[in-house]
């Protein structure tokens, strides 16, 4: 049999019907997230047609990106003051309910960002397929599955039918060679690729991420590289599972158990990609060349060492990346050649489906743990989940960020995406651990940097934009 | 859905590249429960002042490019979220058709899915048909959809790609969901050759 990627391999166990000339694959789908922003018109067209949930089953609700993070009542309810924001639940709730699929409903113990519980409970499992209505889905790639973001109408199409038409992308390896130094974390890796390949780069494409570099990171590592692949325009990417993998789902509450458990652990074995598989197209970084990333401009691939200066639209040759680049300092108010070292924030966001899990957390309170956050500066530190802000609470970090004075807050995309009133005011200056520092996007008017949780988390305390390393190293 | 065949419409030029969704609709407007509205907050923060005046210099707000639903943007349209809000919000603008020397994958699906065109073209004819639009904005165009082409206020026509199967839906103002219900036999045969792979929620 011809070598095959982890990809081929997980794309032909699902093929209900193969795709044809000018014909789409119709592609079986395992698992079906879904969220309240994304979901309502999609179960309006199956009450239209009359058409039920094929597989509840197979369908998990939660609530994530209207949600308030706001601290909970006397009561322990999390109050939902914006009406529009408590209609959408409602809605969701309304929609579980008649469908009869299974609703993490908001402060609920598992409830928090579609792509933090998922793996969480571990449904998230090597070898399948899962969509969810976010660009995001691309995080459970991680674990050797293919998961990619659908639109609304895809949205009722799974929910139909379990399946999706879809034409076979192209796939390329991003190979990341070597040891990262401490102080550099995975964000700083896809930082380094998106700047590298562009916010197009991938487009077309799934991309495996592989080599050294990748093999010893984590699985939160993995996580946070596979969520931003959509951003390097790349629906979705995939590490091929290894013992890391397999060690992290082992025991979780969905997780198979037994004999079970053995079986799929052999089925798992088989799934990484051949010796001699041939993807479409390679890209290759040195995991010893890099630093600590940041963005400077208004969508991720702006992205550059945090020790660089912001480059000068006069030095690049293609006129509409030119353009672009203006465009984007302009917004960011930022001169080309300045230095984003020591450039003062208002506010420092850590959390999103990027990196808002316990290891997340983590490292973030390593370095905040005994500091203040400096004066004037605004810090929020928003778990992933229930589950993650539990972990938190038990291990003390919550009382770190809090004595730090930082803001604790309730689970949700927050900040991240702002259509939950948490939120930059015009002109605000914020680095974020989250995703997309795209125009307005944390808060009309917002300017965003995005950067690793240990950055962040350094920059909180100095109010500056700071290099993390020193901390790092002064506290090894 | 209407079936789409052949429509003329004038161009509306914003060769800006990488316009990602959160500027075609931004998010706090994702708070609905249906479809309704968009239009209005459609690229509302580049349309609009904060205080709702409209921006003169934005081409939407340009009198003479009112009326036009062929909208022409930058290298890789429609990056970032995979909200289909965004081809319903530039729908509900007016436009018709979106023109780009590529489209983000998610985006191009959601568009293909709502009946609004997503026109591939090369750069030259990309390089054209702004210029074309900028030094006159009645530069009108013709878009045949069974032949694949954009034909230019010069008669040249330029072919454009399209997958067969969103173009005969296209065509024929079907949606896709259909085809799908229509293959209940085989998704059944498949649930039964591959019992569940994993323990989910049942």
């Amino acid at each position: 049999m011809t070598a095959q990627t982890l990809f081929e391999k997980v794309w032909n166990q699902h093929i209900v019907q193969p795709g044809g000339e000018g014909l789409p694959a119709v592609l079986y789908i395992d698992l079906h997230l879904v969220h309240e922003v994304t979901s309502p018109q999609a179960f309006t067209l199956l009450r239209e047609k009359g058409l039920k949930v094929r597989r509840p089953d197979k369908t998990l609700a939660t609530m994530d990106h209207s949600t308030p993070t706001t601290p909970r009542g006397i009561d322990g309810v999390i109050p939902v003051t914006d009406a529009q924001a408590a209609a959408q639940l409602e809605v969701m709730r309304k929609n579980a309910a008649d469908f009869g699929i299974p609703l993490y409903d908001l402060g609920t113990r598992n409830q928090g960002i579609v792509h933090v519980i998922g793996p969480e409970q571990g449904l998230t499992q090597p070898g399948m397929t899962i969509v969810c209505g976010d660009s995001h889905t691309s995080t459970h790639g991680a674990f050797g599955a293919l998961a990619f973001g659908i639109g609304t109408s895809e949205v009722a199409h799974v929910l139909a039918t379990q399946c999706l038409l879809q034409y076979k992308p192209k796939t390329m390896a991003v190979r990341v060679d070597g040891r990262l130094h401490p102080g550099v974390t995975a964000k700083d890796i896809i930082l380094a690729i998106i700047a590298k390949i562009g916010v197009g780069g991938g487009t077309g494409y799934v991309f495996e991420y592989m080599g050294e570099a990748i093999r010893a990171l984590s699985m939160e590592g993995r996580m946070t590289i596979c969520n931003m692949s959509i951003e390097g325009g790349a629906r979705a990417g995939m590490v091929s599972p290894d013992e890391t993998t397999f060690e992290w789902v082992a025991g979780r509450p969905y997780a198979p158990k037994g004999a079970d458990w053995d079986r799929a652990l052999a089925r798992w074995r088989t799934l990484p990609t051949d010796d001699g598989a041939v993807f479409d197209n390679e890209v290759v970084l040195d995991a010893d060349q890099l630093t600590p990333m940041i963005t400077y401009g208004t969508n991720p691939g702006m992205g550059m060492p945090i020790t660089a200066t912001v480059p000068d639209p006069d030095q690049v040759g293609d006129v509409s990346a030119k353009m672009a680049l203006d465009k984007a300092l302009k917004y960011m108010d930022l001169q080309p050649g300045q230095p984003l070292l020591g450039k003062p924030v208002d506010v420092v966001f850590i959390g999103s489906c990027t990196n808002s899990r316990i290891g997340d957390l983590r490292e973030a309170a390593r370095l905040m743990r005994g500091r203040k956050v400096a004066d004037g500066v605004r810090v929020m530190v928003v778990p992933g989940s229930q589950q993650v802000k539990a972990q938190a609470e038990a291990e003390g970090l919550d009382r770190i960020f809090k004595e730090a004075g930082a803001e604790w807050r309730e689970a949700g995309c927050s900040m991240c995406i702002a259509m939950n009133g948490d939120q930059l005011a015009p002109g605000q200056y914020a680095i974020s651990t989250s995703n997309r520092n795209f125009e307005g996007r944390q808060g009309k008017g917002g300017r965003t940097f995005l950067a690793s949780p240990l950055t962040a988390a350094a920059t909180a305390i100095n109010g500056v934009i700071t290099d993390p390393r020193q901390l790092v190293l002064e506290m090894a | 859905m209407e079936p789409i065949r052949k429509f003329s419409g004038r161009l509306v030029p914003l060769p800006i590249n990488d316009i990602d969704t959160d500027q075609i609709i931004p998010a706090r407007y994702l708070k609905v429960t249906d479809k309704a509205g968009l239009g209005a907050a459609c690229f509302t923060d580049w349309r609009y002042e904060a205080d709702g005046t409209p921006k003169p210099d934005f081409i939407m707000n340009q009198p003479e490019y009112q009326g036009g639903t062929i909208l022409i943007g930058g290298h890789n349209f429609g990056c970032g979220s995979s909200r289909e809000h965004a081809p319903w919000a530039l729908m509900g603008a007016g436009f018709k058709a979106v023109i780009s020397t590529y489209f983000a994958d998610i985006f191009r699906n959601n568009a293909l899915k709502n009946g609004l065109l997503p026109i591939v073209v090369d750069e030259a004819t990309h390089r054209q048909l702004i210029s074309l639009a900028q030094e006159d904005p009645q530069t009108q165009v013709t878009v045949d959809l069974a032949t694949q082409t954009l034909t230019l206020p010069d008669g040249r026509a330029v072919t454009f790609p399209i997958d067969a199967f969103s173009k005969e839906c296209l065509l024929k103002g079907v949606d896709q969901l259909g085809f799908l219900l229509d293959l209940e036999a085989e998704i059944a045969h498949y649930e039964r050759e591959n019992p569940a792979r994993v323990n989910t929620l049942g």
